[in-house]
């Protein structure tokens, strides 16, 4: 049966039996509120819930002035809009002031497929890792997403989190989710190649690993939902057991995972590294799935730029 | 409370502090430092309930100087109220490793929240006035804003979401001085009428002489009374008020007075002080 139960409906879920106990969880929209499945928060906790209308530095302000007075603040918006048009406000009410803030990037990465580039953020991932004093999360599936959410609730920094807008393949389960903040989790290990992924991109990245273990190669897989602080010991662990290093990521080429890991990988245990991308450029009009697929970011297409990155490596 | 009397003189004594801490670190925003001390210091005085005993406490109201860069005539209130050190925050402004920047931190005693990007403060205060609302506590929250702030979109979202939510426990002050950097805000980014606007967004208007320290404390109380909405001061100010080298002067923005300049400016301020006295 394949999962039907998005990543934000696992946060809703989350947070709606977290406040029963907890007055000072708070939930923001920007007349976001059904396409962040927080629909339920808002009608089970009303006087815990904030529309703001679409308004998105308003949402974000407002946030933070919560946040200041000791409320734990979710703020969900689409990740295209809550990235680029609150951005300063990101940088300066919530990271530079340091509250208690963690905004949830919903429909993120190519999700709204073709409604166009307006609506997709292949640029989250690099805009929010460099405000200063910002964290970023990209969980893979629904069961991450639920622990992720937990541990945030645990802390009291800000926080970006980016989830899809559809029910993605389960990489775990409900009684087998391996989580520790801020700590990769290790899927696969192998010595040929080591494939770092988040978010969207675990799955197929682990089913590449099953593909190419049938032709002889093992991987070491690793879900980097953590993408900052970026778990080093993780990547520099894996590039140091493996031949090549290869990275999969729902952004674009520059600033994101890739490049993080390349850092890590160059300064301390030279690998060829390949990042796997969405392009410098409007995508492809279609789903997620054909979007990916286009690009060579489903198992198919990660199986072979590994092989591909293998063969180079020999040569 | 202080009384009007005392705010009178205490206004030219603080703007003197104001100016040697601009002074000592080598510039500062002085012009409209000048033009919203007087404001500063009445909120804080005579209608703030927060002290440095009470910096944590969940209760105090809440301000947010949304005009950041007015930060060297809240060091002198700020110093006044005891929250800070004078001579700590004169001598080390602006220097290196120093906490005492040209903008708000919170992590000094007293300071809410980081500001200097413009047309964040209201929308931050939204969200302190909707916690008082949603934990059932009576304190109010105060954003002071600029004139030339109010081109910021993000000021008008605010606007909408303090009136949506019925926050008489906000108040904003907008100072009007009607300068900015580049000169006349008429000219700039044309905004008359302040008031029609701030009505037509559903707030409480009130728009006095925004240096008549005894209107700005009236202003404050009529506030405090005001239900259903949320109010908002006009203060009709005077850029660099204090003394006619930087008064409605754009150039005065940011400045560091030269040494002539200073004695001028300190010797217009015991004038000011004196005739205040006498008056």
């Amino acid at each position: 049966m394949p999962n039907t139960i998005a990543n934000r409906k696992a946060i809703c879920d989350v947070l709606l039996e977290r406040a029963q106990s907890d007055r000072d969880i708070v939930v923001l929209c920007s007349d976001s509120r059904g396409s962040a499945s927080l629909t339920p928060f808002f009608e089970t906790f009303p006087e815990q819930s904030v529309e703001v209308g679409i308004a998105e530095q308003d949402l974000v302000g407002i946030a933070a002035g919560l946040a200041s007075c000791g409320k734990k603040v979710f703020a969900a918006s689409p990740a295209s809009f809550v990235t680029t048009r609150s951005y300063e406000q990101a940088k300066v009410d919530c990271a530079y002031s340091d509250t208690n803030v963690t905004l949830i990037g919903i429909s993120g990465g190519v999700s709204y497929g073709a409604l166009g580039m307006s609506h997709h953020s292949a640029q989250d991932i690099a805009a929010m890792s460099a405000i200063p004093n910002m964290r970023v999360y990209l969980p893979s599936d629904r069961f991450q997403t639920a622990c992720l959410i937990d541990a945030l609730l645990a802390d009291e920094k800000p926080a970006y989190v980016r989830v899809g807008r559809n029910p993605v393949e389960d990489v775990y389960a409900a009684d087998g989710c391996p989580f520790e903040m801020g700590k990769a989790t290790t899927l696969a290990e192998g010595d040929d190649v080591a494939i770092i992924a988040c978010g969207e991109m675990v799955a197929p990245a682990l089913a590449a690993a099953k593909s190419l273990e049938d032709k002889g190669v093992s991987a070491t897989v690793l879900d980097m939902y953590c993408v900052k602080p970026i778990d080093a010991d993780a990547v520099r662990d894996a590039a140091a057991r493996c031949k090549v290093v290869l990275t999969v990521e729902e952004h674009s080429p520059f600033g994101g995972l890739g490049s993080q890991v390349a850092q890590i990988v160059g300064e301390s245990c030279p690998r060829l590294v390949r990042n796997l991308a969405l392009p410098d450029a409007p995508v492809v009009t279609g789903t997620s799935k054909e979007v990916f697929a286009h690009y060579g970011l489903d198992a198919d297409g990660i199986a072979a730029s590994a092989l591909e990155l293998l063969q180079k490596a020999v040569d | 409370m202080t009384s009007i009397e005392e705010l009178e003189s205490l206004r030219w004594d603080l703007r003197q502090r104001c100016v040697d801490i601009i002074m000592a670190g080598g510039g500062g925003h002085i012009g409209g430092d000048m033009s919203v001390i007087d404001a500063l210091m009445v909120l804080y005085k005579n209608h703030l309930n927060v002290s440095p005993e009470k910096v944590d406490d969940p209760d105090r109201d809440r301000f947010v100087l949304s005009k950041g860069h007015a930060m060297e005539a809240y060091y002198a209130v700020l110093c006044e109220q005891g929250f800070l050190d004078y001579e700590d925050v004169r001598d080390r402004f602006s220097k290196f490793g120093s906490p005492y920047i040209g903008h708000p931190n919170n992590k000094l005693a007293g300071i809410e929240m980081n500001s200097g990007s413009l047309g964040h403060g209201l929308p931050v205060a939204v969200g302190m006035a909707l916690a008082a609302r949603m934990d059932s506590r009576s304190y109010r929250t105060y954003a002071i804003m600029g004139d030339g702030e109010l081109a910021e979109g993000s000021v008008w979202e605010g606007a909408m979401s303090a009136a949506n939510y019925k926050l008489d426990n906000l108040c904003a002050l907008v100072d009007r001085n009607r300068l900015q950097i580049s000169g006349g805000t008429e000219d700039v980014m044309a905004q008359d009428s302040q008031e029609e606007r701030w009505a037509a967004f559903g707030w409480n208007v009130i728009s006095i002489p925004g240096n008549d320290v005894r209107a700005i404390d009236s202003a404050l109380t009529l506030a405090e009374q005001t239900s259903g909405k949320p109010t908002v001061i006009i203060l009709n100010t005077t850029k660099g008020l204090g003394s006619s080298l930087m008064e409605n002067k754009a150039s005065w923005h940011h400045h560091l007075p030269n040494d002539e300049e200073y004695k001028q400016i300190s010797a217009d301020f015991a004038a000011h002080k004196e005739a205040e006295r006498n008056a």
